[in-house]
């Protein structure tokens, strides 16, 4: 069912980035068409005995106490307000439309749970914790819940109707965007806030992706650890970060004299059946995925002029992009440059994808490719352009922007030029 | 465009048994719903235990089910119960283009790993180089899995081979209402003509209490009636519930029936003040009442039984027009909040096929006992026990 209003631009009228980088999307463009890292020792928690000690934490921000929830509201907000005050829609603590938010899921954090024990002495068991709790420790409920996040963002921007929370994965800053596309094309909205936010580096969760073998235990120099698509990459690196997009209706953008700093042209999904953590070898999901973001752009493979790749550093994720790449563009896969923002700012997760997102739109803004850096061995089969070590001048109208998450989650954005 | 959204299958598993009939014979038999509740596991709190489930009926293979704790269980069994039932299951065709659509909390933690953990930091200091080393060998990497809460659409792509497209909402009872809400906004817009939608929870778990107990909303045994409970008054319920959703064109031309048609659901989510809640019940009452064609429907209530919320929901119920006869469900399932939503609408289903509601939950309270009790439409609710309003109208279709 694709009728011309199903399947229309919708233009992106604010954008606010905060990574490992920094604040702000003049600062975070600044150190990425540069080539610089943001990965470094992690100073956080102690780090003895970790396989990894390094990662693209946020630590320049003041929050207390640090715990998942917190952190990640406080990059929301910030990302928010940033593309709130470009879009210049709505007025303080009113946004105009829905809002997408792709956060963490929430767990109890180490520091809370032996805070909880140590209110009594001894106390060293969950029906210990139960009774210690009943004495009241609401802060472990806000802290707790995932939607939690969501709520206090509706305190401060006041968005309409029921405010969504989501993860995909690694996917889920762009199924974010792709909800927030699809209300406003359908007209539930005319403008919608769609967020990505990730500040989960903890010794738990860094230690639960050290044991899946997926993180880079090259520690030793912090900022040369992401090398996606490089021949020795061994795994990717854990960041934070988020991203917020104000998507809104084209026509209402123009008749109220918006800035369009883009478009989301198209987006495509697929899940894959094979396994919790691995693509399906034969690249169908990937593929399929890819083929959809186009098709519902009503474009085609022709008319992709960059891609900003998941790119992880993982072997298994690099080599199956790779091959997805080539069953899809054929011939044109090797002209098509291609890089991996991962290689500077980690991998934030759950605000990858709408990080990636908003790198996607500045690319086309500042006529300028960011470089995948660390790309020192090339690897053989791998034969695609990277954009290695250095950006490169270019002017693409288009951008493919793909975001593939453990579970078999995939979503493709394809994004044009204002 | 505008279309209607069929439910063509539907899968409710909670402690009260596992499908529709099972849970209508058992809501109108206060001593059997009365039976499944436990109050020795968790003690002094009362749960409501799943009922066994026969895993491989819908997990067939062992490695999946190793792969996922209890609450991916449910979720996989009550999804492989409405794709069997809607005709799904096992058509590759239909099901490369199903829409997954799943509200999901985390899963289960490892509770031992936890209490060695805890027990070994006695004269230690909170972290540092010996929590990592206990972590680095007591964590289970299967275990993560089947703890993120997208994994949980993940283990049903991979044992139902969904895979259309596969989104994970999060955020308790708000999350079960907008997987709906999203998958019937975009049927009726034509953005979609098959969705398989649903939720679970596992409510047995002491880490589970542990994120509710501290806000002193779950009530000690023993339970009274829903509607007369102080404000620490939830007691939580296992649940699974799924549904397929689709547009009627796309379920008769492959001669599927209609089980109900969902004809409108709207959320929103109130800041809770006082009265704040009901003003958004209020405006979603005054949008979805013109389709009621007069008479106020019965309603099937999502009140969780805590807060001060529940008795601003029972006071919005008592003063709908028409005085309509309302059941609040959790006072027989246990509150299970993301599935909460999701197990009502298909209550709302077996009470459409029955052509009236089961008898009520509290027979002294006067919004369930007033009003007829037969049901051609049912509205539904859900206000969440922190966040979250909606409401939902379901009616048999002629």
């Amino acid at each position: 069912m694709t009728g011309s209003s199903a399947t229309r631009p919708i233009a992106v009228t604010g954008i606010g980035i905060l990574t490992s980088l920094g604040e702000g999307k003049a600062e975070n463009w600044r150190r990425l068409s540069a080539g610089e890292s943001g990965i470094h020792r992690l100073t956080r928690f102690p780090i003895d005995g970790l396989r990894t000690t390094i990662g693209g934490s946020v630590d320049y921000l003041p929050i207390d106490p640090l715990d998942n929830s917190n952190f990640s509201f406080e990059m929301a907000r910030r990302a928010a307000q940033e593309a709130i005050e470009e879009s210049g829609v709505g007025s303080p603590g009113s946004f105009p439309g829905e809002m997408f938010l792709a956060a963490p899921p929430i767990d109890l954090e180490w520091s809370r749970r032996m805070g909880l024990a140590d209110r009594r002495e001894g106390a060293a068991t969950y029906a210990e914790l139960l009774e210690i709790a009943q004495e009241g420790a609401e802060e472990i409920h806000r802290s707790t819940i995932n939607g939690g996040i969501a709520s206090r963002m509706m305190a401060e921007f006041g968005p309409e109707g029921s405010p969504i929370t989501l993860s995909t994965a690694c996917a889920s800053g762009a199924s974010a965007i792709q909800l927030g596309v699809e209300a406003i094309r359908r007209g539930s909205c005319d403008t919608a806030l769609c967020i990505g936010t990730d500040g989960s580096i903890q010794p738990e969760a860094l230690i639960r992706f050290s044991l899946l073998s997926a993180l880079s235990v090259a520690n030793d120099e912090p900022a040369k650890a992401a090398k996606p698509f490089s021949k020795n990459r061994d795994g990717f690196v854990m960041a934070e970060g988020a991203a917020a997009l104000v998507l809104e209706d084209p026509d209402k953008a123009e008749a109220r004299g918006a800035r369009i700093l883009g478009y989301i042209l198209g987006c495509g999904e697929a899940a894959d059946t094979f396994h919790r953590t691995r693509s399906n070898p034969n690249g169908a999901a990937i593929v399929r995925c890819m083929r959809e973001a186009l098709a519902d752009a009503g474009l085609g493979i022709e008319d992709v002029d960059y891609i900003n790749a998941h790119g992880t550093g993982t072997p298994e994720n690099d080599k199956m992009e790779a091959f997805g790449i080539q069953q899809l563009f054929g011939d044109r896969a090797t002209r098509i440059p291609l890089s991996s923002n991962k290689s500077m700012i980690g991998h934030s997760l759950t605000a990858a994808g709408a990080v990636e997102a908003a790198f996607s739109l500045l690319t086309m803004q500042h006529e300028l490719l960011p470089p995948t850096i660390n790309h020192r061995q090339p690897d053989p089969t791998i034969p695609l352009d990277v954009v290695p070590n250095v950006a490169r001048p270019a002017k693409p109208r288009t951008v493919l922007s793909n975001s593939f998450g453990f579970g078999g989650q995939n979503v493709s954005l394809l994004l044009g030029a204002a | 465009m505008t279309r209607e959204v069929w439910i063509t299958g539907s899968g409710l598993i909670s402690a009260l048994g596992e499908g529709r009939e099972a849970h209508w014979a058992a809501f109108n038999d206060p001593a059997a719903w009365h039976a499944r509740m436990n109050s020795q596991k968790l003690a002094p709190h009362t749960v409501h235990p799943m009922t066994p489930l026969e895993l491989g009926r819908h997990i067939p293979r062992p490695g999946d089910q190793r792969a996922m704790g209890p609450l991916m269980h449910y979720g996989c069994y009550a999804a492989g119960m409405a794709l069997a039932e809607a005709g799904v299951a096992g058509n590759q065709e239909l099901l490369a283009r199903t829409h997954m659509i799943v509200a999901a909390p985390g899963g289960e933690r490892d509770l031992a790993v936890d209490e060695q953990i805890l027990a070994a930091r006695l004269g230690k200091p909170n972290t540092g180089g010996w929590l990592n080393e206990m972590m680095l060998t007591g964590l289970r990497p299967t275990l993560f899995l089947a703890q993120l809460p997208n994994l949980f659409a993940g283990n049903i792509s991979i044992v139902h081979g969904v895979s259309g497209s596969s989104r994970t909402f999060m955020g308790e009872e708000s999350a079960g209402v907008d997987a709906v809400r999203i998958a019937w906004e975009k049927i009726t817009a034509g953005q979609g003509d098959l969705f398989l939608v649903g939720g679970a929870f596992a409510a047995d778990r002491a880490e589970i209490l542990l994120m509710f107990v501290p806000y002193g909303l779950l009530h000690e045994t023993p339970v009274p009636d829903l509607w007369h409970r102080p404000v620490a008054g939830m007691t939580l319920g296992s649940a699974g519930a799924f549904l397929v959703m689709e547009s009627p064109e796309h379920a008769r031309a492959r001669g599927a029936k209609p089980l109900a048609k969902l004809s409108a659901i709207r959320a929103a989510q109130s800041n809770r003040e006082a009265g704040a809640a009901t003003a958004k019940a209020a405006e979603q009452w005054g949008r979805i009442a013109p389709l009621a064609a007069g008479a106020t429907p019965a309603v099937l209530s999502g009140a969780c039984g805590g807060g001060t919320i529940t008795a601003e929901e029972h006071e919005f119920l008592a003063g709908l027009p028409g005085a309509p006869a309302v059941r609040g469900t959790a006072g027989a399932l246990g509150h299970s909040m993301e599935a909460s939503f999701l197990a009502n609408v298909g209550l709302a289903i077996t009470c459409l096929e029955q052509g009236r509601l089961f008898d009520p939950l509290a027979p002294n309270e006067a919004i369930e006992t007033r009003g007829g009790s037969s049901a051609e439409k049912i509205l539904v609710t859900s206000w969440g026990h922190y966040r979250g309003e909606a409401l939902a109208l379901i009616e048999r279709i002629a």
